[in-house]
């Protein structure tokens, strides 16, 4: 996995996300907010696929699917990086 | 332990400052029912897509309508626009509550006397009426609405041949202040045009002048517009009355009301600003009274309202096929009804809705049909719950004009379903299958070895 979260990218339970480097907010979904906080840990892409997996009524594929396309609006709102890709 | 049912992983950006557009308004509820029937049994029993009509919305809507303007004029005449849905079924409701039938082609006529519609309770309007057309009108008493001098003289011709007088009016055009101002159908008011008409059918003596008619437009977003035509129709009928001491049976002020629907590139949604059925028929009422008819002189309107008494008994249910994220980055939704079946979409922003339960997450939205086309979109920009593959969307507000204008192209018509006031579920229109366009098709033998 080379999606890196930004550094101090403030998550809160509800789903708000504040990034201090532009002073931009988001909101996110349950789902998202999963994922983001296993992306913090440097989790990979089937670690966060068997997180869905294990906690929603989803079928892996659509999982993995639905992921990447989360992981491609992250780093379309410069929330991540990617390193060494 | 029992898993959490699942919604796609969402991330929105939050816009500061002003509410977007539709951003103030909020609706909530998924469109799990229709009529208190399931969606989802609905397409289990007849299939995806799905059109549903309710009739008691039609009743409901066209009581509306009936009590706005019955309580402001004496005497009020709905005849059912076909064009605009002519599903017996559809029609035979209109009838049963005391519609006419308005017509526009020997098609709609004979369709309108299948459906039981006494010959003197239809409007035969529209420029195309073939010889054979007049023919069946004029010996069933119909009402004769003539779009044109070439019309009109075969009209003569006619009733000479046949030896009887014919009921007729002239369809009149003019300007009430409206763009685009129609003047294609008729005879033109400020010109001359109508006079002229007028003229020839009394000097003809073979005809008998009982009405005006006129239709300004569709989806007309002014009342006022309605105070012109009725005043100015009311203005001819009195001067036809002055000139040749003939009082005029009714004026027809046509179709044109909007329905609840938003017009595409509105700011607003139509329900907030269309005007309604007592915004019209005010405007209407109070033209007629102050035209100078004595209270026992006022002329019978009729009304062909079409779009307004259907559009919102109508829904199309569809189904996800598949979510595909645009090189723009934003999401589309493809659906299996196309704007094939949804002809509306290109005027109209639909409402559409999930007929599942939903979170309150949302995403900006492009809605596409099945066809491979670029046109097929039916909602260009809607903020919408994640939809997934197999969910169900309701698009609401589509009883008219999509049942009588939908193409077959790539994808069969699906099936209607009509539910009953009393809540029964009753097919009123099968889907269409390979059968139904190879029963028209005749392979020549040198090719079907
Ligand atoms: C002569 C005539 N009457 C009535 C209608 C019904 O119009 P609407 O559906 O706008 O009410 C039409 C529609 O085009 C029409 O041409």
């Amino acid at each position: 996995m080379n999606d890196k979260l930004i550094k101090d990218i403030a998550i809160s339970e509800s789903g708000l996300i504040f990034n201090p480097v532009t002073g931009e907010s988001y909101s996110v979904n349950p789902q998202g907010i999963g994922i983001l906080n296993k992306l913090r840990e440097g989790s990979s892409l089937s670690e966060i696929k068997e997180l869905l997996v294990s906690e929603y009524e989803v079928e892996p594929e659509t999982a993995e699917r639905d992921t990447l396309d989360f992981l491609n609006l992250l780093r379309q709102f410069k929330l991540t990086t990617t390193h060494g890709s | 332990m029992s898993k959490k049912s699942y919604e796609r992983p969402l991330i929105r950006k939050l816009e500061t400052g002003m509410p977007g557009k539709f951003g103030l308004r909020n609706d909530l509820t998924p469109a799990t029912h229709i009529d208190n029937i399931p969606v989802a049994e609905l397409v289990e029993n007849f299939g995806s897509p799905l059109f549903v009509i309710s009739e008691q919305t039609i009743v409901q809507t066209f009581n509306k309508a009936k009590r706005a303007f019955t309580t402001r004029y004496p005497r009020v005449q709905f005849a059912w626009s076909y064009k605009t849905n002519y599903m017996d079924a559809v029609c035979r409701i209109f009838h049963r509550e005391g519609s006419w039938a308005e017509v526009v082609s020997g098609f709609e006529y004979e369709k309108a006397l299948r459906n039981g519609v006494d010959g003197k309770k239809i409007i035969f309007n529209g420029p195309e009426k073939s010889r054979e057309d007049l023919t069946k009108a004029i010996r069933n008493d119909s009402l004769i609405h003539i779009d044109h001098l070439d019309e009109l003289y075969e009209l003569v011709e006619l009733s000479g041949e046949l030896g009887i007088k014919p009921r007729v009016a002239i369809r009149v055009n003019m300007d009430t202040g409206i763009y685009p101002q129609w003047d294609r159908f008729g005879f033109n008011l400020e010109n001359g045009q109508a006079w002229d008409a007028i003229n020839k059918i009394v000097h003809s003596g073979k005809m008998e002048l009982t009405g005006l008619h006129c239709h300004i437009g569709t989806f007309i977003l002014s009342a006022g517009a309605y105070g012109i035509a009725a005043s100015k129709l009311a203005l001819l009928a009195i001067d036809i009355r002055n000139k040749f001491n003939i009082n005029l049976k009714y004026l027809d002020l046509g179709g044109g009301f909007a329905s609840r629907n938003t017009l595409k590139g509105s700011y607003l949604p139509g329900p907030d600003i269309n005007p309604g059925f007592e915004d019209y028929a005010e405007a209407i009422s109070s033209s007629l009274h102050n035209s100078g008819f004595s209270t026992e002189e006022l002329p019978l309107l009729i009304l062909e309202t079409g779009r307004a008494l259907i559009d919102e008994a109508g829904y199309m249910i569809s189904t996800v096929i598949g979510n595909k994220r645009l090189a723009s980055g934003s999401r589309s939704t493809i659906i299996d009804a196309g704007v094939n079946l949804l002809f509306t979409s290109f005027w109209y922003d639909h409402k559409v809705m999930p007929a599942q339960p939903f979170s309150l997450y949302r995403e900006e939205t492009l809605i596409c049909g099945p066809l491979c086309m670029n046109i097929d979109i039916i909602r260009n920009s809607v903020s919408l719950p994640m939809l997934k593959k197999g969910d169900r969307l309701v698009i609401f507000n589509t009883g008219a004009y999509n049942m009588t204008q939908w193409m077959q192209f790539i994808t069969m018509r699906p099936a209607i379903v009509l539910i009953s006031s009393e809540g029964t579920v009753n097919l009123i229109r099968r889907k269409e299958d390979n059968d139904t366009l190879a029963n028209q098709e005749v392979v020549p033998a040198y090719l079907s070895k």
